[in-house]
């Protein structure tokens, strides 16, 4: 190619990347930066930051350790709970399904997952809440059942909220799935549930593998569901961090903690794909 | 397996019904319906502090998809011209932008921003030749800019996907008769990818008028619809809300048809060529 051609193409190129890369760089990497310098600083007596060299607020940690141990505690338990709602569904709907009906299954299935999580959770706030459940359980009787405010009401917030998020990277990885093979797995004589066991399942392992990522993920910053369904009670680090840089203004705590909750959620997706890695060669997910 | 599965839609759909349901409830009750009536929605409509917070989340849902259908589409269509090795640098940080947490995103971005405004606001007031110098901070601008950098992202990844499943031949061919690349591009390229723009668009739009976290933290003195409501759930439970709750579903409800529908074109485009 002769060079004026080449480096008009790399000025093209240039400009259309050039508005997403400042984007990127002012509010995504400097951002992050901020946040590691800040959390090596100290609270300003008024609140804020005053730039110093500690590493005090690091030393600091286990005083959040209640956030810590409900976040590291109740996020994989409520995103295995979620697989285990998930992994049947997706299983009925790439498997199972009338194909006719296929497509808008699924969208039934994804359309909560695009609307307001602050609607659907505090929906269940409404459900488990004194004048619901608990109210007609004590029309039989059953009186004081306490729903709300309670890990296991957090635990069915983060499945009912997360489930969609599950479902589809389940779905995609059994959709793909080669009939061929468990038809070639009958005809060996496979009785249908051995034919899942060693062949669905596995061939479905990077899409749970990816579902259970993403959830654990974002879980770990959730805010939303512990706070409207545990009531405070059942804090997570999402919530400490709301407290810390809204409420009692200590930011260089605050930055500690969030970059200890980016280096878990970084730990964690590396394993992640370097599990789907080694069991395929996959590691998309179809959202939409 | 049958029933299982209808159990699942009926655990996913059954507490939006009844926030529906209950919106339409005649008393202020939250678990009796004692009557139909539309009062509710009268009432949300002519509330000035909820019609405030919804105008500013339309303003801000509008202008950051609109940033993020333009400079994610740029994005996408610049990263098919990269070395493999610097595509993968992009990839990495949309993908970041994504799945980092909202609250890691928000506080970021606040705690950037504020240090930013310390030291422009103090130089601007020396350098300012008025009484007034103008002061920079959070507010609209900083929502716009965090929505703006995750639906950046989420457009650029659609629009990508799009790009990756054109065929090149028909892009060569447009070469081979001597179009120009900006022909190539607005007669031939453009019209294929538009309704995965549109879709990343509403998808943008949606994302940010439903978000709570990221703008919490960078809203400043401004309002959303989200804080709104958020702040009204923790003073209790009214039907009120359950209507405002209704308005929101249906509206986002109406712009994923869409944006489904959009998407749904294209697969069904690239099946009959097939």
């Amino acid at each position: 190619m002769p060079l004026a051609t080449t480096t008009k193409r790399n000025l093209v190129t240039t400009a259309l990347l050039l508005p997403s890369a400042v984007w990127l760089f002012i509010f995504l990497v400097l951002p992050f930066i901020a946040m590691v310098v800040f959390s090596f600083g100290e609270r300003a007596p008024e609140g804020g930051y005053l730039p110093t060299f500690t590493l005090a607020q690091y030393a600091n940690l286990p005083a959040r350790a209640a956030a810590y141990w409900n976040t590291l505690m109740l996020a994989p338990v409520g995103a295995f709970l979620c697989l285990l709602v998930a992994y049947p569904a997706a299983y009925y709907l790439a498997v199972k399904a009338d194909p006719r009906y296929r497509l808008m299954l699924v969208s039934l299935v994804v359309v909560p997952f695009w609307t307001s999580l602050l609607v659907r959770t505090y929906a269940w706030m409404y459900i488990l809440g004194s004048r619901g459940i608990p109210n007609l359980l004590s029309m039989i009787g059953i009186e004081d059942v306490r729903l709300l405010n309670t890990p296991g009401a957090v635990l069915l917030g983060i499945v009912y909220g997360y489930l969609p998020l599950m479902i589809m990277p389940i779905y995609v990885s059994l959709e793909k799935l080669d009939r061929r093979l468990l038809e070639a797995s009958a005809d060996l004589g496979a009785k249908p549930v051995s034919t899942f066991f060693s062949v669905t399942l596995p061939l479905s392992l990077p899409g749970v593998m990816t579902g259970v990522a993403l959830v654990t993920i974002l879980l770990l910053g959730e805010y939303l569901i512990p706070q409207l369904l545990g009531g405070g009670k059942v804090f997570f680090i999402g919530n400490a961090l709301v407290d810390l840089f809204l409420q009692s203004r200590n930011w260089p705590f605050g930055s500690a903690i969030a970059v200890t909750l980016v280096a878990v959620v970084v730990v964690i997706l590396m394993v992640a794909m370097r599990i789907a890695w080694r069991i395929s060669g996959t590691r998309q997910v179809d959202l939409v | 397996m049958r029933a299982l599965i209808a159990s699942v839609y009926l655990f996913l759909y059954a507490p939006i019904a009844l926030v529906v349901l209950f919106s339409f409830n005649a008393g202020r009750s939250a678990s009796e319906f004692t009557g139909f009536s539309t009062q509710w929605y009268g009432k949300a409509l002519n509330n000035t502090f909820l019609v405030a917070a919804l105008q500013n989340s339309l303003i801000i849902a509008f202008t950051s998809a609109t940033l993020a259908a333009v400079f994610g589409t740029m994005a996408a269509l610049g990263m098919e011209r990269l070395s493999p090795r610097t595509r993968a640098v992009f990839d990495a940080l949309f993908a970041a932008a994504i799945v980092v947490p909202g609250v890691v995103i928000g506080i970021a971005t606040l705690v950037a921003l504020v240090a930013v405004f310390g030291v422009i606001n103090p130089a601007i007031v020396g350098l300012w030749p008025g009484d007034k110098p103008p002061q920079f901070g959070l507010g609209y601008g900083s929502i716009i800019a965090a929505h703006g950098l995750f639906t950046m992202a989420l457009v650029a990844m659609i629009v990508k996907a799009r790009i990756a499943s054109l065929g090149r031949d028909i892009v060569e061919a447009s070469a081979d008769l001597y179009a120009t690349p900006w022909t190539t591009f607005h007669q031939i390229v453009l019209p294929q990818i538009l309704p995965s723009v549109l879709a990343g668009f509403l998808l943008a739009f949606t994302f940010s008028f439903d978000d709570f976290i990221v703008a919490f933290f960078v809203a400043g003195p401004k309002t959303t619809l989200p804080i709104y409501v958020f702040a009204s759930i923790r003073r209790g439970v009214t039907p009120e809300i359950n209507a405002i709750a209704t308005m929101v579903l249906v509206a986002s409800l109406f712009l994923i048809l869409i944006a489904r529908v959009l998407m749904r074109e294209k697969k069904a485009k690239r099946s009959t060529a097939e």
